[in-house]
């Protein structure tokens, strides 16, 4: 097992070189220019010319692509074209929100989607299955911005029981931390809870099926402990498979999440970077969003062991 | 009452008995301004970029030897006076005494000189400046000397210049950079002082009140004259990308101040008792079409002037600011409307009714023979995405083979640059915005420059335009600047380096508990809670 993750951590490496050369090509070759941007409206094309110079843009591919791995391997990520501000202490400031955001909606959706899904399998082709599916359609119909909007405006706009908008860090404390995080994270997570909960029902509704499920209640076993103890972990891998495929479709839903809450987070830090054509700042974003991807399957690889010893590496 | 109303309530009452009178007199939320500014700020250096945010921070944070006021009249403002003599080619301007950078280092001319080098590698004011000053010395401590080719009349206007990169005092060690590499620090000697560890582009930018700042004595608070007094300690601009989240937030008093509500989000906002919605300059800005005169189609005059007779200012302009007449003027010109430059000379063609017809005629005199033609324009900023809309359906109902490419705003001001032609990826047309200050006299009048491949975007050559504003700069007096615009509009309307098609009021939403503010930019001085 130990030798599987270290192997498995060493093909990091290529898979990181890969997504560096994509993501630095890809930004080389698109058309914008952050000294257009910073010369501003009124700059001459001379100016623009003296600027994009003084950043280095005027160097050849290779040149800037080779300083880039450089700095890379060094572990320095660079400095922000626009703010000057190194793009390590940028990701810093904005990966607390991110993280607190992913962290509430994982919970929440977990806690939510898979009691639901199990529910739902166990009183199949009843009223509550149909809410739960209805539940679910809706939550992958119905986009993350417009759930925004209308819990915003009931929750804060009409009953003011929370915050528009807005990140208190955790070290503020629990409660202003939780109070602007519960609208972003029901927000994101309708769509979670919708992907788990179908995911959970159709893998319960397999094991269900299963001779040793009739076993154990031909034995008396309850039907909480049926579902809870006898299935739902044998039903696991499906479900863990999803949350961490999931974990991508997080990250992409925190980009819109966080403008629509103004939340300071990675998501907005990446549009807003490519918006500018802050070169440094969406390479180094990126990276960081791929690595996490990475790991975050490692984690499920690993995790599959957990829930199926059959498994095994 | 409602919950938050019901813990507000009780924190108050808890901490009233506490607290010693002046701070019960003003409770410390009254002290913190809450604002959402126009964009986020990104940049800190204002002489490095022209955004119009990293403007209005300079204008936090520095101060500048001269400010102008409402009438854009230059008043000292770091400068106690100024002495001239040898008929206008020695100026000694002499700094007020005790003003000092946000670091406690007194401002001294050894700063003052490399400053005003740095500005005028890049205001346009400045470059022009720059050609008939043969020394910039430091006196003594607090007076600089300019000694110049010949008088320069507006040099304190040019010193004063609100924006385009404001002649702001740095300290010496910082405005020895050059003048195309961004500063590692933002101190000034301003109101405000920049909170950097507080700073998190995107999201916060923090100000707190500059205690050490000393006003100018005598005076009316005008644009960036007289007394600059910071009635609030702190001052928070919170980036909120969303309009709607920005003016939920300003609904529920989570923020004071929302510096440019969209047109929809402002009717939203009119609803609400507790918001004024007001023009933040009572100067409009322009829009304009502007043509690559370099490549066909419209490097034929003939061709710019067909298209005269379909150009609708009002058009252009209720598609960026809606209906409601009181917000936009039409029979626009060069110059900003209300400013004493503005004139009516050349608007005819503008004027009367449109004719599509009219103008179609005209191009087929003009010997247009569905040559293709590019429109260029960005999606993701209002005003310019609105009149490019409006263009490209303009310019498809008189029958040009266009090719309308439409991106984000990075994209736009990148292709812009090319000189190319249509088959090389060029462009033909384009359509943007200039705030009040640009067009208030050719200083700093972009589109209205015709020295050809120097000119801004679209390289118009046109050496009589070029003729009338060196005349301008050395013009002696009112009467004679307000002569020389009459004529380069005439010219310009002739020429046609670029079309005016309107000018329209940026309005700002505030809550009706701040008072004082300053017309004309988002400036934080004079602005109070009551």
């Amino acid at each position: 097992m130990f030798a599987y993750v270290v192997r498995r951590v060493l093909a990091t490496i290529p898979v990181m070189a890969v997504v560096a050369l994509f993501v630095f090509s890809l930004l080389y070759i698109a058309p914008g220019d952050p000294a257009a941007v910073i010369a501003g409206d009124q700059a001459t094309p001379e100016d623009v010319e003296r600027i994009r110079a003084s950043l280095g843009l005027d160097r050849p591919y290779l040149v800037r692509f080779g300083a880039w791995v450089f700095d890379i391997l060094r572990g320095d990520l660079g400095v922000s074209i626009f703010t000057n501000l190194p793009v390590s202490l940028m990701i810093k400031q904005r990966l607390e929100p991110t993280l607190s955001l992913m962290v509430v909606t994982l919970i929440l959706a977990v806690s939510i989607a898979v009691p639901m899904g199990v529910i739902a399998a166990a009183r199949v082709g009843t009223f509550v299955d149909k809410f739960v599916m209805a539940f679910a359609v809706l939550g992958f119909s119905v986009p993350v911005f417009v759930v925004g909007y209308l819990l915003a405006y009931v929750f804060a706009l009409e009953l003011e029981w929370l915050p528009v908008q807005g990140y208190t860090p955790f070290s503020e404390g629990f409660f202003p931390w939780i109070e602007n995080l519960i609208l972003p994270a029901v927000a994101l997570g309708s769509v979670y809870i919708a992907l788990i909960a179908r995911i959970t029902r159709a893998s319960m509704l397999e094991v269900l099926q299963q001779d040793y499920i009739r076993t154990a209640r031909a034995k008396g076993a309850g039907q909480r402990s049926i579902l809870f103890l006898h299935a739902l972990k044998n039903a696991a891998v499906p479900i863990v498979t999803v949350i961490g495929i999931g974990i991508a479709l997080l990250i992409g839903g925190a980009v819109v999440t966080e403008s629509v809450f103004a939340i300071p987070g990675l998501g907005r830090l990446t549009v807003d970077a490519i918006l500018r054509r802050d070169y440094p700042v969406i390479q180094g974003v990126v990276l960081l969003f791929s690595f996490t991807y990475v790991l975050v399957n490692l984690l499920i690889d690993i995790l599959y062991t957990l829930f199926d010893p059959r498994i095994r590496y | 009452m409602n919950r938050r109303d019901l813990l507000k309530a009780g924190a108050v009452a808890g901490a009233a008995g506490a607290l010693p009178g002046f701070a019960t007199a003003q409770p410390a939320q009254n002290r913190v301004l809450k604002m959402v500014p126009q964009a986020n700020l990104t940049s800190l250096d204002p002489i490095w970029t022209t955004a119009n945010i990293t403007r209005n921070h300079g204008h936090m944070i520095y101060d500048s030897l001269y400010g102008l006021d409402a009438e854009f009249r230059a008043q000292p403002q770091m400068a106690e006076g100024h002495v001239i003599e040898d008929e206008g080619r020695t100026v000694t301007i002499t700094l007020r005494p005790g003003l000092k950078f946000h670091d406690g280092e007194p401002v001294r001319a050894q700063d003052v000189v490399p400053s005003i080098n740095r500005w005028m590698r890049r205001n346009p004011f400045g470059q022009k400046l720059a050609t008939v000053v043969d020394a910039l010395d430091v006196v003594d401590d607090r007076r600089v000397r300019f000694r110049l080719k010949r008088a320069f009349p507006l040099l304190f206007k040019a010193l004063g210049q609100v924006s385009n990169s404001p002649a702001f005092i740095m300290p010496e060690r910082l405005a020895r950079t050059d003048a195309f590499q961004q500063v590692r620090e933002a101190i000034g000697s301003g109101p405000f002082r920049f909170k950097a560890d507080e700073f998190n582009s995107g999201s916060l930018v923090v100000y707190e009140r500059n205690r050490d700042y000393i006003p100018v004595s005598s005076g009316t608070t005008s644009l960036t004259a007289g007394p600059k007094i910071a009635h609030f300690d702190r001052v928070e601009w919170h980036i909120i990308v969303d309009a709607a989240t920005a003016a939920a937030a300003l609904q529920t008093g989570e923020i004071d101040w929302y510096e440019q509500p969209p047109p929809e989000i402002q009717q939203l906002l009119r609803r609400n008792r507790n918001i004024a919605i007001e023009a933040i300059d009572p100067l409009p800005l322009t829009g304009i079409l502007r043509f690559n005169h370099l490549h066909a189609p419209f490097n034929d005059k003939k061709m710019r002037q067909a298209i005269l007779p379909a150009i609708s200012q009002e058009d252009f302009m209720q598609a960026v600011v809606g209906t409601e007449a009181a917000l936009y003027r039409t029979g626009v010109g060069l110059f900003t409307p209300g400013t004493p430059l503005a004139n009516d000379e050349g608007l005819e063609a503008l004027k009367g009714p449109r004719s599509l017809d009219r103008a179609k005629a005209l191009m087929r005199e003009a010997g247009y023979t569905n040559q293709p033609m590019r429109l260029i324009g960005p999606t993701d900023i209002l005003a310019p995405a609105a009149m490019t809309q409006v263009g490209a359906d303009l310019v498809r109902r008189l029958g040009f083979n266009a090719d309308i490419v439409l991106t984000d705003w990075g994209t736009t001001v990148q292709r812009r640059t090319s000189r190319e032609p249509f088959d090389r990826g060029g462009w033909n047309m384009l359509f943007t915005s200039f705030s009040s200050v640009d067009f208030v006299d050719p200083a700093a009048h972009f589109p209205l420059r015709g020295n050809g491949t120097n000119a801004w975007f679209g390289w118009p050559d046109i050496p009589r335009l070029e003729e009338l504003r060196d005349a301008w700069f050395e013009a002696p007096d009112l009467p004679t600047e307000q002569r020389l615009a009459r004529e380069m509009q005439r010219v310009a309307m002739d020429e046609l380096p670029y079309v005016p098609v309107g000018s329209y009021l940026s309005m700002t939403a505030l809550r009706r508990n701040l008072t004082g503010r300053v017309p004309g930019l988002a400036l934080y001085w004079g602005i109070r809670r009551t």
